[in-house]
C-alpha cells in the first residue's frame, strides 16, 4: 500500500474578496480522493471561510459556505480554527458553523469536526506535517 | 455551442447554466444516451439534485454511494447498483442528467 501523508492545507483570506477560499476548498475535495490524511486550518481572515449565517445573495456569488458541511463525508474531520484570529476579530467558538462527521469507528456517532487551537498548538501541528499549502 | 431542448450544453454535455434544467431535458439527454429513465434512475436524481442544493457540488462517486446508503438503503448504496442505471458512471452521467456541474474530485 502506498504511503500516506499528512497534507494540510492553510486558510489565511475571507470568502469572497479572493478566489483563495473557494480554490482551496476545491483542491481539499479533489485531494480527497487521493485518501491521504488531511486537515485545514483557518487563520487570520480565513476564519471568516466558517463562520455561520453566510449569504451572498447581493454580491451574486455561489454560497460556498454550504461545502464546508460537505467535507465530513470526504473523511475530512480536522479542521484547527486559530483562536487568537476569531478573539482579533471578536468571533468565538459559537460563531461558527457547527461541522460535524460520523466516525466510523464510534457506532457513526457525529462529532465536530471543529478544533479551536491556540497560535502554539497551531505551530506543533503544522510542524508534524508533509506538507503544507498556504491560500 | 451545442444544445438540448433549448439549453446551452458544453463540449460534454453538461448544463452551462444550471438553471435551465428540466425533466424534459434530463429524459431527452437520457435518451441521447440510449437510457430509458425509471423510477430507480428518477431517485438518485433526486438525490443528486438535493445533495447539490445543500451542499453546492456535486459529489464524488465514493461520497455519493455512501450517502444513498445512507438514505436509500445499503441495497442501492453500492457501485453495481449505481452503475447499473447509468453505465458511463453515476457520478459523470448522473450528474449531467440531473443538471449539476461535473463532480468535484471527478478524476
Amino acid at each position: 500500500m502506498a504511503t500516506t501523508k499528512k497534507f494540510m492545507y492553510l486558510n489565511r483570506r475571507s470568502s469572497f474578496g479572493t478566489v483563495y477560499a473557494i480554490e482551496s476548498l476545491e483542491v481539499v475535495l479533489i485531494a480527497a480522493a487521493f485518501e491521504q490524511d488531511v486537515s485545514l486550518a483557518f487563520i487570520d481572515d480565513g476564519v471568516y471561510q466558517i463562520v455561520e449565517g453566510q449569504n451572498t445573495d447581493g454580491i451574486g456569488m455561489k454560497n460556498f459556505s454550504k461545502t464546508f458541511h460537505a467535507l465530513g463525508d470526504y473523511d475530512i474531520n480536522k479542521l484547527y480554527v486559530s483562536k487568537e484570529s476569531l478573539e482579533e476579530r471578536g468571533l468565538s467558538e459559537s460563531d461558527i458553523m457547527p461541522l460535524v462527521y460520523e466516525d466510523e469507528d464510534d457506532d457513526w456517532a457525529e462529532k465536530s469536526s471543529i478544533k479551536v487551537v491556540s497560535n502554539d498548538e497551531l505551530k506543533a501541528i503544522m510542524s508534524e506535517q508533509d506538507v503544507c499549502l498556504s491560500f | 455551442m451545442a444544445q438540448i431542448c433549448g439549453a446551452e450544453v458544453d463540449e460534454e454535455g453538461f448544463l452551462v447554466d444550471l438553471k435551465d434544467w428540466n425533466k424534459e431535458i434530463c429524459i431527452q439527454m437520457a435518451k441521447d444516451d440510449d437510457v430509458e429513465l425509471t423510477e430507480e434512475h428518477w431517485g438518485v436524481i433526486d438525490f443528486l439534485r438535493d445533495y447539490f442544493e445543500e451542499y453546492q457540488i456535486a459529489p464524488a462517486v465514493r461520497v455519493l454511494t455512501k450517502a444513498i446508503a445512507k438514505k436509500m438503503g445499503k441495497d442501492k448504496g453500492n457501485s453495481k447498483y449505481l452503475y447499473s442505471l447509468f453505465p458511463y458512471g453515476p457520478g459523470k452521467q448522473g450528474c449531467r442528467f440531473a443538471g449539476l456541474p461535473k463532480p468535484t474530485g471527478c478524476i
